[in-house]
């Protein structure tokens, strides 16, 4: 934008009305560019342009793979420290409310995010979503992913602390992830447990009432294989792998 | 002449130094929620052995480490094959999200790493790595691994005490939370071979319906088991 206004300066002897009304036009470009942020004023565009800044730019392309288990909106992050969790530990507050409720709010604000992007919404079963995460000036070093499915108590999937430092502009890493269990509720698959459509019941409960550590999941049982309580039925059974993540560096 | 042959046997020599005396550091991790595993056998050995093979029958040593946890004789038949081995590096049941980490000095030949533990309560289900290739460069190797059945017992889900070769049931659920007087899931064998294993069937009844298992608990679903191994 700079450039717009530096080359409109280098008309004003030629033809003062021209340049005026040229810098009318130059305001209008630099105010679309900005977004609506302040309009400079003339006299501040003789400072030199700033350093473009180095943009870090990754599109994560995330598939589900199951049956019937909606994911909840995907959290993606990117990070240089941390991760979202780690197996036979506690899990934290804020993976627990996603891996319960499917709420990543408590994820994408974790300290350790420098940047964070969410899903546009719930990603249905067979259906693909495509998340752009960028960050400026600083080169991230991981990335992670999590999504809760959603008629589980407490299933999640996703990438823990992926390395990003080798990944060179244009190069693509794609891999399939499997589901863990966060460890903070008992898969009852009550009713008034499963978030998801199958249940409409409850999600964040911060009472802990399972194991209260992170491993891989076991899967549903569901009321079709035995047992009787549940509100699942076959059609919520899932296998690994349960997501297809494809991460693509653009820049 | 036996300049070449001077050359030659020095590159025989240094290429075998290269595979020998390697110092490997194995970590195992349970990823199971539910699932004991029964003391491992870590050995490195040599490329023309295997501790099985997927669609053959199981070895009597096998049997009892799948069947029972006892890795005596699947030791002993290393042993004799000049294998480097560790026996129980967890000094005992290696609990759901437990880690347990062997320095392993392999001598000279012993180029391939097989692991073994049987998975509790089971009739006769062992996590297994068979026989891979120790790569030369030193680095870490990160992979999991997948449940297999013996194949050599019915997979009836009853917890009897039964751990000896050829006994029913399953010998104990060691996080107490097994359940009694099941009617016993199936009777047979239908696959005789070391397969990947189907998963447990259990139930919701503590104290009868079909299984001892409780189906929220002790099932699993692939991989059960993280393996580290760093060459040094």
């Amino acid at each position: 934008m700079t450039f717009v206004i530096n080359s409109v300066l280098s008309f004003k002897n030629r033809n003062f009305k021209k340049v005026l009304s040229l810098l009318a036009a130059a305001t209008l470009i630099v105010l679309t560019g900005c977004g609506g942020s302040d309009s400079p004023a003339p006299d501040m565009v003789v400072e030199p342009p700033p350093p473009a800044p180095v943009i870090y730019r990754y599109e994560i392309s995330v598939t589900n793979l199951t049956h019937a288990q909606p994911m909840s909106p995907i959290a993606v992050v990117l990070h240089n420290e941390g991760q979202l969790w780690q197996l036979g530990q506690p899990a934290s507050n804020a993976l627990e409310m996603l891996a319960e409720s499917g709420d990543n709010s408590g994820v994408l604000a974790e300290s350790m995010v420098l940047a964070g992007q969410s899903g546009m919404g719930v990603l249905m079963s067979g259906m693909e979503e495509t998340i752009t995460v960028s960050i400026e000036n600083t080169m991230p070093m991981m990335l992670s992913v999590a999504t809760m499915l959603v008629n589980t108590n407490d299933a999640f999937s996703g990438i823990n602390a992926m390395g990003l430092t080798n990944m060179e502009v244009g190069e693509i890493i794609s891999m399939q992830t499997s589901s863990y269990d966060s460890g903070t509720e008992k898969n009852t698959e009550l009713m008034s447990t499963i978030p998801g459509p199958a249940g409409g019941g409850e999600g964040f409960n911060e009472m802990r009432d399972d194991v209260d550590f992170v491993t891989m999941h076991s899967g549903i049982v569901s009321q079709d294989d035995g047992l009787t309580q549940s509100v699942l039925t076959s059609a919520h059974r899932f296998d690994n792998p349960t997501l297809m993540i494809t991460v693509t560096r653009m820049e | 002449m036996k300049i070449t042959n001077l050359i030659a046997g020095f590159a025989l020599a240094s290429s075998s130094m290269v595979i020998n005396a390697q110092q490997v550091e194995v970590t195992v991790t349970n990823l199971t929620q539910g699932i004991h595993y029964t003391p491992f056998l870590i050995s490195a050995h040599s490329a023309d052995m295997s501790l099985y093979k997927l669609g053959q029958a199981a070895s009597a040593e096998l049997q009892m480490m799948a069947e029972g946890g006892d890795i005596t004789g699947l030791s002993a038949l290393l042993t004799n094959a000049s294998a480097d081995i560790i026996e129980n590096p967890a000094g005992g049941l290696l609990a759901p999200a437990m880690s347990t980490t062997a320095m392993l000095d392999t001598s000279d030949g012993n180029t391939h790493l097989s692991l073994v533990s049987m998975l509790l309560p089971t009739n006769d289900a062992f996590v297994g790595l068979n026989a891979w290739e120790i790569p030369t460069e030193a680095g870490t190797y990160t992979f999991t691994l997948n449940a297999y059945d013996a194949g050599t017992e019915a997979n009836d889900e009853m917890i009897t005490g039964g751990g000896a070769p050829g006994a029913a049931g399953i010998p104990v659920a060691p996080g107490g939370d097994g359940g009694a007087d099941g009617t016993g899931v199936t009777s047979q064998e239908l696959n005789a071979t070391v397969h990947i294993h189907r998963g447990s069937l259990g139930d919701d009844d503590i104290s009868g319906g079909k299984s001892d298992l409780n189906n929220t608990v002790h099932r699993w679903l692939n991989p059960v088991a993280r393996i580290t191994v760093i060459v040094m």
